[in-house]
């Protein structure tokens, strides 16, 4: 993925790919039950749909100004893509940060509890730690296999270990966001990880690692590995099973993905589906289980 | 449910972590959310339509300050959350 511009032409290594998709094998009109989840998160916003509990469509997308805003336009964007409007659907379900600002949803579910879910359905009922790399907060989940919580912990103290700081080191070494982790292994030798995780200080530490000699590869491989021990150490507290699994942005880099599975040494499961949708994902199969157990609700409209 | 709240940095790991599943049918009468000077606890009905407590939102950030005057640097023999705690459901990691 080539850098993006903004409106003066300055590129924005940071801007990561948007994504909308449709399972254009099937046609919504034939489901029964047509639920939504909506995860608008401090970075990305997505909305999922899905069609008698099975993923339809989704779209990804940068969360703007304000949560209700974010929450309108990803819906949106998967109603263009489909054809499907807010009449269609039976039930609305919002989560992340901004869960309660989703002005067209009937309930609120934690993310914790959502990324369970979506990464039961993505990885199957064998998945029993997740991690989840938000945009700006990290969380370590254990479920059982049926995807319900059975314990979790969740740092949202700073944006060390986050997609917030990942971007930040792409703007600062001017390199599009999706090429870091693959650069992150073409070094001659692996670095030390960066000593801060804090992101501002990460980032003077990397400016001064510049000056020191290194090449923009290594400052990336010994920030991807400062992030890397950064969860790794949040995963210890309560600890890792069998049948991992990695949500979020993240989950995309491999610079990162593969040093913690090199300092935990177990791999994460695979999945072809996009891990920034999970969130969402588990709230539309929260809303299909209401639906099933209570009926259908009638929309909201925003 | 295992509710970890708090944090990590370079000071040390300051978490509170409640079993929840000891909250639902709770042989203190709630015990926890009077016990805490602070009132550090509260209810909540989390995602599985369980009523269970919770550390405040506002607290979970700031737990090594706001407990330091239950632990003294001499040393503490019990705290008055986990004291008032009978079903053993809350434990600080630190
Ligand atoms: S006293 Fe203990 S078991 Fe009862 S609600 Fe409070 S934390 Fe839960
Ligand atoms: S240590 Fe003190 S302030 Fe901290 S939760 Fe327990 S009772 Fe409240």
């Amino acid at each position: 993925m080539s850098e993006q511009s903004n409106g003066a032409n300055k590129p924005e290594f940071w801007r990561w790919q948007e994504n909308v998709w449709a399972d254009e094998s099937r046609d919504w009109r034939a489901a029964k039950a047509i639920t939504v989840g909506i995860d608008v998160g401090s970075v990305s916003s997505q909305c999922v749909i899905v069609a008698d509990g099975e993923l339809y469509a989704y779209n990804s997308m940068r969360t703007g100004n304000n949560s209700p805003d974010s929450a309108k336009n990803a819906f949106k964007g998967v109603t263009e893509k489909t054809g499907l409007t807010l009449n269609d659907v039976h039930m609305v379900v919002g989560t992340g940060y901004g869960r309660v600002n989703v002005p067209f949803s009937h309930k609120a579910i934690t993310e914790i509890a959502c990324h369970a879910r979506g990464a039961n359905y993505m990885g199957g009922n064998g998945v029993r730690t997740i991690l989840d790399m938000g945009g700006q907060d990290c969380k370590a989940i254990h479920c059982d296999e049926k995807g319900k919580v059975t314990n979790f912990l969740m740092n949202d103290k700073c944006a060390a270990g986050t997609g917030r700081g990942m971007e930040v080191i792409s703007d600062l070494m001017q390199i599009p966001i999706a090429e870091l982790g693959p650069r992150s292994f073409d070094v001659d030798v692996e670095p030390e990880a960066v000593s801060s995780v804090c992101v501002v200080f990460a980032k003077s530490e990397a400016l001064g690692l510049l000056k020191a000699g290194y090449t923009k590869n290594k400052v990336i491989a010994a920030y991807c590995q400062a992030m890397a021990e950064r969860v790794v150490s949040l995963l210890e507290r309560i600890g890792v099973e069998e049948g991992f699994f990695i949500t979020g942005g993240i989950a995309k880099n491999p610079g990162v993905v593969k040093r913690i599975e090199k300092l935990l040494g177990i791999q994460a499961m695979n999945t072809k589906i996009d891990s920034q949708i999970a969130g969402a994902l588990g709230a539309a199969l929260f809303a299909n289980t209401l639906v099933t157990k209570q009926g259908a609700l009638a929309p909201i409209a925003f | 449910m295992i509710a970890n709240y708090g944090y990590k940095d370079g000071s040390g790991e300051y978490y509170i972590s409640i079993d929840t599943d000891r909250c639902i049918s709770c042989a203190a009468g709630r015990a926890c959310l009077t016990g805490c000077p602070k009132g550090m606890f509260e209810n909540m009905t989390d995602d599985y339509d369980d009523e269970v407590v919770q550390v405040k939102q506002q607290f979970r950030r700031n737990l090594a300050y706001d407990c330091a005057d239950c632990k003294p640097s001499g040393g503490h023999a019990s705290l008055p959350c986990t004291t008032a705690c009978t079903p053993g459901a809350i434990k600080h990691s630190w």
